[in-house]
């Protein structure tokens, strides 16, 4: 599935803002893991997921994914095998452009783009069925304009675009985090329901502990560029928040607990 | 009578300056990249059409020819920009200012006249029994419903939709498969070889190519895609937006062939046209600004 081999990544290297982002990373992810990414800012968690979905050059290692070695690949070029969802409503879709637009760019995610019709009358049908699934009550405004929706309604949109052609691997740099609770607890419930539906491998960065621990089969804490706790199965579903928090401070000798965390 | 006479032959023009409105349109408005090579690329048009004509090709090729010459200026603004990462306004006065240079090499000489030349539209003349205008009127109207029709059908289709979706959200192109910079360098492309065929149209009709034909395009264009907008509105859809562009720019010309009748010096022109597009983009900031005054109320005391 995926393969991250001694992943390194330094960003403005010789210069005094030079930051070590992903500081040897090697993970192993088995077809139908999802798993949670948790860690303080400036981890590495969101670098880690860029870096897959290739925004930026690794300085160094392998990234394969089903078995072909994507790490010299730009960014469009991968995004055949890859789903993602941002933390920012507004990055995943196109708020000029209708509904059924943005649908239809989605569904052609890493195929050639040519002079055929952007959209054709069959792919309606389809899109109005998969976003009653969502029940926002979108399926009556197909050629309404992306930019009249609500955060949550646009996030919930670019879940649903994600996954209208089944990626290989679903990545959600943590698509909550600037949703207010209720719409957040609604989007994560149906990435849940997705996930499951479609047996999609998945990671999901999350500031919250609690669903870390909750949803998916594995966990993977990091700090300072490094995966430092990695857990999965009987073990992960049994973990406490505490727990984390004692992990964190044995393997780093830092305080985890930020307001953020604690609060959530 | 006179200003009959002039509006008239304003309405004719602003069809042909309408099709390099729509090609401003396509950078500014739907790639959202302010694209200046269109003061130079306008100029090649007209600079390479009259050449040709001179030299006695038909004046319809001649048009064709502009056309690809204009789409290959776009492709080098395209390059500067996407490859060596040059800011898109840069690129483009980059081209503008090359372009100055090739325009005097391709006619040998700052302009080239095209009197007693036979243009698109003496051809028109000849063939239909028209007047001046009417030709102009013409020509005009009929390139530019095809262009616009082009544009509509274009922008319908999986390129013209990522090319849309580019002007709107990079991140989301990408994230969904497609070269942002393809669709930049496409953009650009469309762009500058129809206002090259706009600027080869107007130096015919003018009689005349010149090298500074072109000084000022990217306002004009602006100008006639503002006021299209603001008397339009963005309604229906996306065919009537494209249409209302032309109208601009016919709307545009009447309002210069009127302030100039009403004895405006020429020389002044420039400066108006700045004042009005000014005027215009900066109505929706002038608009949010009085209407968000806060009405007084209990937590305010005004006294103070």
């Amino acid at each position: 599935m995926l393969n991250i081999i001694d992943v390194h990544k330094t960003f403005n290297k010789g210069t005094v803002n030079e930051k070590k982002a992903l500081d040897g990373i090697d993970l192993h992810l088995n077809p139908g893991d999802f798993v949670t990414v948790i860690g303080g800012n400036g981890a590495g968690k969101s670098t880690m997921l860029n870096m897959i979905a290739g925004v930026y050059p690794i300085d160094q290692g392998t990234i394969l994914l089903d078995g072909k070695d994507i790490s010299d690949l730009p960014e469009h070029k991968r995004a055949y095998m890859l789903g993602r969802v941002f933390q920012d409503p507004m990055m995943g879709t196109a708020a000029g452009m209708e509904i059924q637009e943005n649908m239809a760019m989605a569904h052609r995610r890493g195929k050639n783009r040519g002079l055929r019709w952007g959209i054709t009358k069959s792919e309606k049908k389809l899109y109005k069925e998969k976003l009653a699934m969502l029940d926002l009550g979108l399926e009556d405004r197909l050629t309404s304009k992306v930019g009249l929706l609500s955060g949550g309604q646009r996030q919930a949109l670019t879940l649903l675009m994600a996954t209208l052609n089944k990626p290989s691997l679903l990545l959600l740099d943590e698509h909550t985090a600037a949703l207010d609770p209720k719409t957040a607890k609604k989007v994560l419930e149906l990435t849940e329901k997705i996930i499951a539906r479609d047996s999609l491998t998945a990671m999901m960065v999350t500031h919250n502990m609690k669903d870390a621990i909750r949803i998916g089969n594995r966990l993977i804490m990091m700090n300072s560029g490094r995966i430092i706790y990695d857990v999965s199965g009987e073990e992960k579903k049994n973990l406490k928040v505490t727990d984390l928090l004692q992990k964190f401070e044995e393997t780093s000798g830092e305080d985890f607990a930020n307001d953020r965390m604690l609060l959530s | 009578m006179d200003l009959a006479v002039n509006m008239q032959s304003a309405i004719a023009q602003g069809t042909l300056w309408g099709i390099m409105a729509l090609g401003v349109y396509i950078t500014f408005r739907i790639l959202d990249i302010p694209d200046l090579s269109c003061e130079g690329t306008f100029a090649l048009g007209g600079c390479i059409s009259a050449v040709m004509i001179v030299k006695g090709v038909n004046p319809f090729v001649s048009l064709v020819i502009a056309l690809a010459a204009g789409m290959a200026a776009g492709a080098v603004t395209g390059f500067l920009h996407t490859k060596l990462k040059i800011p898109a306004i840069l690129a483009g006065i980059l081209t503008m200012i090359a372009l100055y240079s090739v325009n005097i090499r391709i006619m040998g000489q700052p302009n080239t006249s095209l009197l007693g030349e036979d243009t698109a539209f003496t051809q028109a003349i000849d063939a239909l029994k028209l007047d001046q205008t009417m030709a102009t009127l013409l020509v005009g109207a009929v390139i530019s419903i095809f262009v616009v029709l082009c544009i509509y059908w274009f922008c319908g289709t999986e390129l013209g939709c990522a090319l849309r979706a580019t002007g709107n959200n990079e991140y989301m192109v990408r994230a969904l498969g497609a070269n942002t910079n393809t669709s930049k360098v496409i953009g650009l492309v469309i762009s500058n070889g129809m206002i090259s065929v706009s600027g080869a149209l107007v130096g015919q009709s003018q009689g005349y190519g010149d090298i500074k034909m072109g000084t000022g395009a990217i306002v004009i264009g602006l100008a006639s895609i503002v006021i299209g907008e603001v008397i339009f509105g963005k309604r229906f859809n996306f065919m009537y937006i494209l249409a209302s562009v032309v109208f601009g720019s016919v709307i545009y010309r009447m309002i210069i062939s009127l302030v100039l009748y009403m004895g405006l010096s020429t020389d002044d022109m420039k400066l108006f046209t700045a004042l009005v597009v000014a005027l215009a983009l900066g109505i929706p900031a002038i608009k949010s600004r009085y209407s968000q005054k806060r009405i007084p109320g209990k937590g305010g005391n005004t006294a103070c």
